[in-house]
C-alpha cells in the first residue's frame, strides 16, 4: 500500500509525521512511501534524505492525497483536507474526536477510516504507539528549557568567588508523562523540585526522579487506576486544601510548571491570580495546559504574557512542534508502530482488525460508521495497586497519652506480679524452716541480679555467654566436694563420678569461651 | 583444714567474680577479662570448698578433678567452631546428669543418717554431708527431701535432653521433630505420674521412687526435645542452659550451699533471658516452641507470583564489583558449608576495592545463640562491620547489593506481607529493599519450616545454585 504523509497546514506547526528513518521501516512491512515535497523541512529532513531513504517525493498536496492510500499526519486534518478525503482510504492523524464531532461528521461522510493517535488505549501493548506520552515527554523537558529562557538566574545553586547563588525552586503541577519529564529535566539541571498530583500514587514515580513530592493528607484521594492512569475532577473540599497548599508554595518557588489535565474537560484553574501576584519578579509559569485553557488564570494561549508585578507567564501551545526533529522521530516512530500492528502478515496489505483492542479503541470512523467512543478494553490499564497508607504520625497528646497508659499498664503489671510473689513468699514462709527462707532470699536475689545482668550482654557475645554459664553451671561439683568424703562407699562413687563429669565442664568450659573471644577482632 | 568462716569468705568472692564475668559480657574487649573472673571464681570456689571442714576423700577427688580436666581441654582445644552448639548442648548434660549423681546421694546420706537415728546410734561418727545432715531437723529434712526431688527431676531432664540436642545438632540424631504416638499427651502423663511417685517419696517410699522418679524424668527430656527440631534448636539449647542452671540451684538448696544455690540461679536467669530473646526473634511464645513444631496456619498461604531466576557467578561478580555498599546475611546453611572463611576471603577483597561491607545477623541465625558471630570472628571477620538485625534493618533500602548465604526463614518477606503465613509477624531482616539481592542456596527447596519463600520470586532476586563454599570460591577470582 502506498502510504504518504503530507506538508502539515496548520500555521507554525514543524513536525512530520514520517521520517526518512521510519520509512525505512515502512518498506519492510512491504508498503510504499510518498511524501509532499517539503514536507520535512522544518523538521530537519529535506527531500534528498527522503530519497536516500527509497521515499517517492510528490509534487504537491493534491498529488500526495491522491496517491496515498493511507495518509500518515500530526494534525488533525483541516477542512480543506477532510474534503479530500476518499472512501477506503485511511487517515492516521492526532484527532481529537470529543472536540472535533464535526469534523468526525465530515470524514464519515467522505467514507474514509480514521484512526487517532490520541485515542490509542492506555495498555502495556500499545505504549509503543503512545504518541501523546512522547509527546508530552517533549513537552515537559521544553517547558523547562523554555522557562529557564525566561528565567534570570541559574537552576543549579554554586558557591562562586563572585558570591553564592541560590538553587532555583521548581513546583511541578500534575506528575503525569511531561510532569515526570520536567521533574527530571530541571533536576538533572540542579534545581530543587517539589511536585504535586492528586494521584498519591504518583508519588514514588515523583521520589524516583528526584523531586519532593507535596503530600496533601486528604481522607479520600484519588486512586487513578479507575480511570486508566488519568486523573478525574477532585471534590471541592480537595480543591480547597490543594489551593492552600500552593498559596503556601507561590512566594516561595521561582519556576511554576503547570501539566493538569483532565481528560474531555477543560482544564483545571489551580494557579489562581492572587498566587501569581504573590510570586517574586522574575518568576516564571509555563502552563502546560493552555490549550485546554489554562491552569494559570493569567494564561493567554500561545502567548508570553507578564504580569504586573513582573511574573512571566508563558502559554504556548507548540512545546513538541518547537523541538521538530526530535518529536518528528519519535511520532513517525509511533506510527510506524502502529502500521506495523495493521500489517501482521508484513506484506503491504492493511488488516483494519476491529477486534483488537488497540486498533478497535484508535479508529474513530470506519466503513462509514462513527466508532467512538470505543468500548472498554478488554484488558484493564493498570493493575489496581493499593495505595499505600502513609502511617498518621502521632500528635505529642496522643503520644505522651499513649506513654502514660504504657507506663501505668506496667505499673500495674509489676505490682500485681509483686503481689502475687509476696503471697506466695508469706505461704511459703508459714511451712518452710527458718534455714530454707534464708538460702531462698540469696537464690530470689541472684536470679534478680542475674536478669540485670544478662541483658545487657551483646548479642554477638551470646555463643560464648552459653559457654561461660555452661563452665559456671560446673559449680555443681561443690555439691560432689561435699559428699566425696562420705562413709557410705555408693555416695563417693556416685559423687566422683559427679566431680569427673563436672571438672569436663569447668575447665571445657573456660577454655573453649576462651578460644572463642580471642578471635573477636577489630578491624 | 580450713575453717567455715574462710569457706564462706571464699564463696562471697567466688559470687562476686561470677556476676562480674557474665557482667563483663556486654562488649568484646572487656569479655576477654571477664572469662578470667569467671576462672578465678571457679578456682577459688573449688578450691575452699575442697579444703573446707569435713571433705576429705582426696584420693577420689584430685584424680578424678584431673581427669576431668584433661578431657574438658582436650575437647575445647579440639572443637571446631561449627561444632560449637553440640559442644554446649553436650556440656549441658554433664551438669544435668551430675544433678541426678549427687541428688542421689543427698538422699542415700538422709537415709543413713535417718537409719543411725531410728538406731539411736551416735550420729558422730558421719562424715561430709551426713556430719551436717545430722545436725537437721525433721521439718529440714522434709524440705530436703522437696529439693531432691526437684534436683533430679530437672537435672535428669537437662540430661536426657541435652544428649538428644547434642545428637540432632552432631547430625547424629534425625534433626526432624519426631514424637512417639501420644504425643504430649505421653509427656503429660510421665509429668502426672512422677508427681505422684515424688509424694510416695515424701511419705517415706523407699529409694526406688527416686530412681523411678529420675527415669520418668529421662523420659520427659528425651522425648520433648525429639519433637523440637531445626530452627528452634537456639531456643532449646538455651532452654537446656537454663535447666542445667536451676538444677545447681536445687542441688545447693539440698545441700544447703549459698554458693551453688547464686551461681545456680545466675545461669538459670541467663538461659532463660536468651530462650526469651530467641523466641521474642521468632515471634513465637516460649510454649509454642517447646511444644514442638510450627503451629498450624491460619488460612492458605498467599499464592507467589514470579519464578526463581538463577544466576552464575560471572553475574554476581559484575554486580559485586559495581557495587559501593554490599551486606552479606548468613545463615545455619553457612555453617554447614563451612563457608566462613571463604565468605571473610570476599569481604577482605571488596573491603580493599573501598566498598563498604557489613554483615546482618539475625537473633536465631544458626543453630545457637550468636552461632553466627563467633564463626565470622573465627574466619577473621572484624566484629565492628557485624551487625544485629535491629542495626541494620533500615538500611537494606539503601544497598546495592544483598548477599544471602543460606539462610530462608529470617528473610522471608512473608512474614510481613502474608498474616496467614505460619511465620507472620516474625521480625525478617528486610533484604528484598536493597537494589540487588543474591541468594546461594543448594537447591530449591523450602527452610526449616517448610515455608514457600517469596524473596526467591522477587524481581531483584537472582539465585545463586550450589554448595556456599564452592560457589564463593568460584566467585572469589571474579572480584577485581
Amino acid at each position: 500500500m502506498k502510504i504518504g504523509a503530507p506538508k502539515e497546514s496548520a500555521r507554525g506547526e514543524a513536525r512530520v509525521a514520517l521520517t526518512p528513518e521510519s520509512a525505512k521501516q515502512i518498506q519492510k512491512l512491504g508498503h510504499e512511501c510518498l511524501v509532499e515535497t517539503g514536507a520535512g523541512l522544518a523538521a530537519g529532513f529535506n527531500d534528498d534524505t527522503y530519497r536516500d531513504a527509497g521515499v517517492t517525493v510528490v509534487e504537491g498536496a493534491d498529488a500526495l492525497w491522491r496517491d496515498a492510500e493511507v495518509v500518515i499526519k500530526v494534525r488533525e486534518p483541516s477542512d480543506e483536507e477532510a474534503e479530500r478525503l476518499r472512501e477506503g482510504q485511511t487517515l492516521i492523524a492526532f484527532f481529537w474526536p470529543a472536540q472535533n464531532e464535526a469534523l468526525l461528521e465530515k470524514c464519515k461522510a467522505q467514507g474514509a477510516t480514521v484512526i487517532a493517535m490520541d485515542m490509542v488505549p492506555r495498555i502495556s501493548r500499545a505504549q509503543k504507539m503512545d504518541a501523546l506520552s512522547s509527546m508530552a515527554n517533549i513537552a515537559g523537558y521544553r517547558a523547562v528549557i523554555e522557562a529557564g529562557n525566561n528565567f534570570g538566574r541559574f537552576f543549579t545553586g554554586q558557591v562562586t568567588a563572585a558570591g553564592k547563588v541560590p538553587p532555583a525552586k521548581v513546583l511541578v503541577i500534575g506528575a503525569g508523562v511531561a510532569g515526570l519529564a520536567a521533574i527530571g529535566t530541571a533536576t538533572s539541571l540542579g534545581a530543587v523540585v517539589r511536585a504535586f498530583d492528586v494521584r498519591p500514587e504518583v508519588s514514588e514515580q515523583i521520589e524516583s526522579m528526584g523531586a519532593e513530592f507535596l503530600f496533601l493528607d486528604f481522607e479520600d484521594s484519588q486512586d487513578g487506576s479507575e480511570s486508566g492512569g488519568y486523573a478525574s475532577p477532585s471534590s471541592p473540599e480537595f480543591r480547597e486544601k490543594q489551593l492552600a497548599c500552593f498559596r503556601e508554595q507561590a512566594p516561595d518557588v521561582d519556576i511554576v510548571i503547570t501539566t493538569a489535565l483532565i481528560p474531555g474537560k477543560p482544564a483545571p484553574k489551580l494557579w489562581l491570580e492572587d498566587m501569581v501576584a504573590a510570586m517574586k519578579p522574575g518568576s516564571v509559569i509555563i502552563d502546560l495546559a493552555a490549550e485546554k485553557g489554562g491552569n494559570c488564570d493569567l494564561t493567554k494561549p500561545d502567548e508570553r504574557v507578564v504580569s504586573d508585578n513582573g511574573v512571566v507567564v508563558i502559554g504556548y501551545t507548540d512545546f513538541p512542534s518547537r523541538m521538530a526533529t526530535q518529536s518528528s522521530l519519535l511520532y513517525a516512530t509511533n506510527i510506524r508502530h502502529m502500521l506495523t500492528d495493521l500489517t501482521p502478515e508484513k506484506d503491504g496489505v492493511i488488516n483494519h482488525n476491529m477486534e483488537d483492542d488497540v486498533i478497535r479503541g484508535a479508529t474513530v470512523t470506519h466503513q462509514g460508521e462513527i466508532t467512538f467512543p470505543p468500548p472498554p478494553p478488554k484488558v484493564k490499564a493498570i493493575g489496581a495497586s493499593k495505595p499505600k497508607k502513609k502511617e498518621k504520625e502521632p500528635t505529642p497528646e496522643e503520644k505522651k497519652a499513649a506513654e502514660l497508659a504504657a507506663f501505668k499498664a506496667q505499673t500495674k503489671r509489676q505490682v500485681s506480679l509483686l503481689a502475687v510473689g509476696g503471697v506466695l513468699m508469706l505461704l511459703l514462709g508459714q511451712v518452710a524452716p527458718a534455714s530454707f527462707m534464708q538460702h531462698f532470699i540469696v537464690f530470689v536475689l541472684a536470679c534478680f541480679i542475674g536478669f540485670q545482668v544478662i541483658w545487657k550482654v551483646s548479642h554477638s557475645l551470646h555463643t560464648p555467654l552459653m559457654a561461660v554459664t555452661n563452665a559456671i553451671s560446673g559449680i555443681i561439683i561443690l555439691g560432689a566436694i561435699l559428699q566425696i568424703g562420705s562413709g557410705s562407699a555408693v555416695v563417693s562413687v556416685l559423687a566422683a563420678i559427679s566431680v569427673l563429669i563436672a571438672s569436663i565442664n569447668i575447665v571445657g568450659g573456660f577454655l573453649v569461651t576462651r578460644r572463642m573471644l580471642a578471635m573477636f577482632q577489630k578491624s | 583444714m580450713l575453717e567455715q568462716g574462710f569457706v564462706s569468705a571464699a564463696a562471697i568472692a567466688a559470687s562476686v567474680l561470677f556476676i562480674l564475668s557474665l557482667g563483663g559480657l556486654s562488649n568484646q574487649e572487656k569479655a576477654k577479662r571477664a572469662v578470667w573472673y569467671g576462672i578465678v571464681g571457679m578456682t577459688v570456689a573449688v578450691f575452699f570448698t575442697a579444703l573446707g571442714p569435713g571433705i576429705g576423700g582426696y584420693w577420689w577427688l584430685i584424680p578424678m578433678m584431673l581427669i576431668g580436666a584433661g578431657i574438658g581441654a582436650y575437647v575445647a582445644g579440639k572443637v571446631e567452631m561449627t561444632e560449637m552448639p553440640q559442644l554446649v548442648a553436650a556440656l549441658h548434660s554433664f551438669v544435668g546428669l551430675a544433678a541426678v549423681l549427687v541428688a542421689w546421694s543427698a538422699d542415700l546420706e538422709r537415709r543413713r543418717v535417718m537409719a543411725a537415728r531410728a538406731a539411736e546410734a551416735s550420729l558422730d561418727q558421719f562424715s561430709a554431708f551426713a556430719a551436717l545432715v545430722a545436725t537437721k531437723a525433721p521439718d529440714e529434712l522434709m524440705f530436703l527431701q522437696v529439693e531432691v526431688v526437684l534436683g533430679i527431676f530437672i537435672g535428669a531432664v537437662t540430661f536426657t535432653g541435652s544428649v538428644i540436642a547434642f545428637g540432632k545438632l552432631a547430625g547424629k540424631v534425625d534433626g526432624k521433630p519426631r514424637q512417639l504416638p501420644g504425643g504430649h499427651m505421653l509427656n503429660a502423663g510421665a509429668a502426672v505420674l512422677s508427681l505422684l511417685l515424688a509424694i510416695l517419696y515424701l511419705n517415706g517410699a523407699g529409694f526406688w521412687t527416686l530412681i523411678v522418679l529420675a527415669a520418668l524424668a529421662f523420659f520427659i527430656g528425651y522425648h520433648l526435645i525429639m519433637g523440637i527440631g531445626g530452627a528452634d534448636m537456639p531456643v532449646v539449647v538455651s532452654m537446656l542452659n537454663s535447666y542445667s542452671g536451676w538444677a545447681a540451684a536445687a542441688i545447693g538448696f539440698t545441700l544447703s550451699n549459698d554458693l551453688l544455690i547464686v551461681t545456680g540461679a545466675l545461669v538459670g536467669s541467663s538461659g532463660a533471658i536468651l530462650s526469651y530473646i530467641m523466641c521474642k526473634a521468632m515471634n513465637r511464645n516460649f510454649i509454642n516452641v517447646i511444644l514442638g513444631g510450627f503451629g498450624g496456619s491460619q488460612g492458605p498461604a498467599a499464592e507467589i507470583e514470579g519464578e526463581q531466576v538463577a544466576i552464575d557467578a560471572g553475574g554476581v561478580a559484575s554486580a559485586l564489583n559495581d557495587a559501593d555498599s554490599v551486606i552479606i546475611v548468613p545463615g545455619y546453611g553457612m555453617a554447614v558449608a563451612q563457608a566462613q572463611t571463604a565468605v571473610s576471603d570476599l569481604v577482605r577483597k571488596l573491603r580493599a576495592a573501598g566498598k563498604t561491607v557489613r554483615f546482618g545477623i539475625h537473633p536465631v541465625a544458626g543453630r545457637l545463640p550468636g552461632h553466627m558471630n563467633v564463626l565470622l570472628a573465627e574466619a577473621k571477620v572484624p566484629y565492628d562491620i557485624v551487625l544485629e538485625m535491629d542495626e541494620i534493618n533500615d538500611d537494606f533500602a539503601t544497598t546495592d547489593v544483598v548477599i544471602v548465604i543460606g539462610s530462608n526463614d529470617i528473610v522471608n518477606p512473608a512474614a510481613e506481607e502474608d498474616p496467614n503465613s505460619p511465620i507472620a509477624g516474625m521480625p525478617v531482616l528486610k533484604v528484598w529493599e536493597a537494589k540487588q539481592v543474591f541468594v546461594s542456596k543448594r537447591g530449591q527447596g523450602t527452610g526449616y519450616s517448610g515455608i514457600e519463600n517469596p524473596l526467591f520470586f522477587k524481581e531483584n532476586t537472582r539465585m545463586f545454585y550450589g554448595d556456599a563454599r564452592d560457589s564463593l570460591n568460584t566467585l572469589l577470582p571474579l572480584i577485581d
